[in-house]
């Protein structure tokens, strides 16, 4: 990863609230957010901190009523997506940036077979592909089939999304999602519903792709074994902000933020060693959440200034930064070493 | 063994789910379970663990009485449990509770925390005042009493699940099955509830049946571990005897495939058993050895016969040709 | 989610009956707040509320609300025959010389009360045997329960109820039972579709396992999940009534002369199209408004009843 190239995707200060009875929920709270070309980018928090709507404000899929953006840019290869017209991101959907989703069955359409789900992804995303026949589109279609390593495309083509397990699934939606090339792709939870020798052969699978096309991949997960295997960077997101970022292996040697610590902790481990308490209280209320470090009220840590400012980051090292007071050099207290798990 | 609480004999469902051709209308048999057979001691902590198509749910709600088994037999302190077929004995369902899986699905979103804990009481209990007994369950499991009007979608998953082993306990049952009580949860939560479910084991002298597919976390939880595949079981052994000397090929894939978040952990680990193919579907067992298709170690004699289960050593029993005479 | 702080152990375990009673108080308002709250987002549902209130408490103090209530019952008075809307008369009168704003009053009155009372005596029986068929999917239960439904089903519901209210006496009584024959039906079918689907639920097995009773099941935990479909469509059904109510009069077989009715009062003044037109249009646009208000307050309900997602 150069620091001298532009990312590829850049969020900055995206704020997102939402309005609903009693007042208004304030989920995101100025998220920053790198992507570089060909780099894996893990991004690991607890339901409902705010990866998904992260994900769905990056392809403008969030409803629009009752969400509303107040402040915020996501930048896709430089240009601002937030302020773009629906004409021009229909080029960047499913063409620059694709995505798939949790629940494989969920995502396909369980009354069109595959080819009918597939092809028109293939016609109508790459241009070139809109004249062709009927015939030559389907030759097309097999190309994805074979390279998510699903047997017998051809058939498969004609089946229904019943007939296929989950896992045959999952690997039709990633099929489908790099059918068109993208440059940035976004893989939500992609192993959480299938069973755990399946999820191997499908992130592995996730894995030699990109690593073939170089493209760029966000993977959101909230298992941490999943993101150590499969991530170059990993981003640590909580209650709406992004609390740590570092490359994977200093994250997992060396976590710096309480919370990330308290995840840590929390992982039962094969080797034994109990069960860890996991970390005390809930995530706050967006409605009224904690002023100042939206993590205060259930930190180890906490000082008085975490009550009245957010952290904004702090590099620890180059390409290690943690959104903690304990860390700012300016500050008396030496930063807390983290006690690896 | 003689403090054996739960007693599995050759335990066998099949499902009917069709019927194939017009003329013969052969049956379509699903072999969710076919032919288990282990003993649950009291106190202790049995884990189940096995894929999709397994038979490890099947076997719980057998026990706990949604399902008749087609063949075997299935005892309880001594009793059989399915004597009385579908309509089993106030004080024997009594006995034996499930946390389910799925918060979101095991409590009624159109009844209030009060009335979804007041069921089992006013069935089981009904001489206590179920108001007094509601406000000390809630507190049993660390709840707060405000929570007993709330309804089940404004609490989180985790306390949900809390909710849920409270239901179960309220009737104050020898044996609790948890059906992946946190396998829909964080693992920042997991901890909460799984450490509730230990301190109230042991307050209450609970035997658990412990479903999950988390082998980090039945390595952490369980005191004897048993692995299924299409219906039959792999391996059975102690906890660390499990994770350190796994001796069926299947145990040894899953263990390898599973992600860890240590270098240490890695090396704990067996060596790669890359999984190949898709899990089988119980319809399609294979004859012989139903892991065959997916075995590394595949031998002629585990295509044509089913090796038993072979005690390897003190409490370790394993399902392979690799351990049998045939196999040698 | 609601918030609550994290409590310690150490806070208070016994709760009187009273503090319960109070926060049980307190959560109910709550959740009234939140459902008038997703109710009133749709302009449309509080105009359908208002007006269907509004008509309501029209036709319950009809005979002081109406200018001239005695015109609702044997009245002529050929001289103010076929008046146009004027001060006096905002509806016109009639052929007769009857005031055709207070005869509309009366009438939607009959029209409120046909749809009360057909409700009232379809949905008990309806929902009741939806519940039964449904949890007892795939037994001879649900085979009796469906086929009967299926039956009366298949026969034109107009046609039934014209045979059935030409046998028996023409009244508002027969035209009601007319009408409830042919309708319990639908619930059946609805409930019927909603009960087999939450009877696979994790919370039904829960119940079962624990040994709860069949009536339990159906009634406390089956049925609370079916009541906002069930709401719905009673609101919409009200309308439906009315109409056919409407139809029936329009035929002869309701309310009998010299009673108002709107479905009469529009037969009648169909021959007087288009010169004294407002002898069949009034009733006709009372007929709408009613259906109408009805409609949007089933939509309401609809959105209120809704699960609660962001």
């Amino acid at each position: 990863m150069s620091a001298a190239l532009s990312p590829l995707l850049e969020i900055n200060e995206l704020v997102v609230h939402f309005k609903v009875y009693g007042g208004v929920l304030k989920v995101l709270d100025g998220v920053q957010f790198k992507v570089y070309a060909g780099e894996k980018v893990g991004l690991v928090g607890e339901t409902g901190c705010g990866k998904t709507t992260t994900m769905k404000a990056i392809l403008r899929i969030l409803p629009m009523p009752p969400a509303h953006l107040p402040r915020g840019e996501i930048f896709f290869k430089g240009e601002d997506l937030l302020k773009m017209r629906s004409s021009q991101l229909s080029r960047v959907r499913g063409r620059g940036i694709s995505m798939i989703f949790q629940d494989p069955t969920a995502a396909l359409n369980p009354v069109f077979t595959v080819g009918q789900q597939l092809e028109p992804v293939i016609r109508y995303a790459l241009p070139a592909n809109r004249n062709l026949s009927r015939e030559q589109i389907r030759q097309k279609a097999v190309i994805p089939l074979k390279e998510v390593a699903l047997a017998d495309p051809e058939r498969l083509l004609d089946s229904y999304p019943v007939q296929l397990s989950g896992g045959m699934r999952q690997r039709v939606c990633i099929g489908m999602a790099l059918a068109t090339d993208p440059e940035l792709l976004i893989a939500d939870e992609p192993g959480t519903s299938l069973d755990v020798t399946i999820q191997d052969q499908v992130l592995r699978l996730l894995h030699d792709l990109v690593e073939n096309k170089s493209t760029s991949v966000i993977l959101i997960t909230h298992t941490l074994g999943v993101v150590r295997q499969m991530t170059d960077r990993v981003y640590v997101m909580y209650a709406g902000n992004m609390v740590e970022v570092a490359p994977t292996k200093k994250l997992f040697a060396n976590p710096r933020h309480p919370y990330t610590q308290g995840l840590m902790q929390a992982v039962p481990k094969l080797t034994g060693g109990g069960i860890a308490a996991g970390i005390p209280g809930r995530l706050p209320s967006y409605l009224n959440p904690p002023t100042g470090c939206r993590f205060h009220t259930r930190c180890p840590h906490v000082m008085d200034i975490c009550h009245r400012e957010k952290p904004p980051f702090f590099k620890v090292e180059a390409d290690h930064e943690v959104a903690c007071f304990l860390y700012d050099q300016n500050a008396q207290a030496p930063p807390k070493e983290a006690s690896p798990s | 063994m003689s403090d054996d609480i739960l007693v599995v004999c050759d335990l066998k469902k099949h499902f009917v789910v069709g019927h194939l051709g017009l003329v013969n209308r052969e049956p379509i048999t699903v072999k969710a379970v076919d032919g288990v057979s282990f003993g649950v001691r009291e106190g202790e902590t049995l884990g189940l663990v096995g894929e999709s198509g397994s038979g490890k749910s099947t076997i719980a709600y057998m026990t706990v009485g949604m399902y008749q088994p087609s063949s075997g037999a299935m005892s309880f302190k001594g009793r059989d449990l399915f004597v009385n077929g579908p309509k089993r004995p106030l004080a024997l369902r009594k006995e034996i509770q499930i946390v389910f899986q799925d918060p979101g699905s095991s409590l009624n979103p159109r009844r209030t925390i009060q009335q979804i804990l007041e069921l089992p009481l006013r069935l089981h209990q009904p001489s206590k005042d179920p108001l007094e007994e509601v406000v000390r369950l809630l507190d049993m499991v660390e709840l707060p009493p405000e929570y007993m009007q709330k309804y089940p979608q404004m609490l989180s998953g985790g306390e949900k699940q809390i909710v849920a082993s409270a239901r179960a306990l309220a009737t104050n049952p020898s044996l609790v099955i948890l059906d992946e009580p946190t396998s829909a949860l964080d693992v920042s939560v997991q901890g909460k509830i799984i450490n509730l479910l230990i301190r109230l084991q042991r307050e209450f002298n609970l035997t658990y049946l412990f479903i999950t597919h988390d082998l980090s976390l039945m390595r952490n939880v369980a005191s004897r571990v048993a692995i299924m595949y299409l219906g039959k079981i792999c391996e059975i052994a102690e906890t660390s005897e499990f994770f350190s000397r796994p001796q069926h090929p299947y145990t040894q894939m899953l263990l390898s495939s599973i992600p860890v978040v240590s270098e240490e952990e890695e090396r704990a680990r067996p060596a790669k058993v890359i999984s190949t193919g898709e899990i089988p579907s119980p319809v399609n067992v294979p004859p012989g050895c139903s892991f065959h298709l997916r075995c590394p170690y595949v031998m002629e004699v585990c295509k044509q016969v089913d090796p038993g289960m072979i005690s390897i050593s003190e409490g370790h029993t394993v399902r392979c040709h690799l351990f049998t005479e045939a196999g040698q | 989610m609601a918030e609550l702080a994290d409590v310690r152990r150490d806070a208070p375990t016994t709760f009187t009956v009273q503090q319960i009673k109070q926060l049980q108080r307190e959560s109910r308002r709550e959740n009234l707040g939140r459902a008038w709250y997703k109710f009133s987002r749709n302009v449309l549902s509080v105009v359908g509320l208002t007006t269907v209130v509004l008509l309501t408490l029209l036709a319950m103090f009809a005979p002081f609300v109406a200018p001239y209530p005695k015109h609702a019952g044997p009245f002529t008075d050929f001289a103010n025959a076929k008046i146009p809307p004027s001060w006096e008369h905002p509806f016109g009168t009639d052929q007769i010389g009857r005031d055709i704003l207070s005869r509309s009053i009366f009438g939607l009155g009959s029209s409120l009360l046909m749809g009360v009372v057909v409700l009232a005596l379809v949905v008990p029986p309806g929902v009741l045997l939806g519940l039964v068929a449904g949890y007892f999917q795939g037994t001879w239960t649900d085979t009796l329960i469906m086929r009967t439904t299926d039956i009366f089903l298949a026969v034109p519901p107009l046609v039934l109820a014209l045979a059935v209210a030409s046998v028996l006496e023409p009244n508002l009584f027969n035209g009601m039972l007319a009408v409830s024959l042919m309708w319990w039906p639908w619930y059946t079918r609805l409930v019927y579709g909603l009960a087999s689907v939450l009877r696979n639920e994790y919370f039904v097995t829960a119940a079962e396992i624990t040994g709860a009773s069949t009536a339990h099941i159906l009634f406390r935990e089956i049925l609370p999940n079916t009541l906002s479909p069930i709401f719905t469509k009673m609101s919409l059904d009200m309308a439906w009534v009315i109409i056919i109510g409407s139809m029936l009069s329009f035929v002869g077989l309701g309310e009998q002369p010299p009673k108002p009715s709107l479905g009469t009062m529009v037969a009648d003044g169909a021959r007087y199209l288009p010169d004294q037109w407002w002898i069949a249009i009034f009733p006709a646009l009372t007929i709408v408004v009613v259906v109408l208000g009805f409609n949007l307050l089933g939509d309401g309900l609809r959105d209120m009843l809704a699960a609660e997602g962001v």
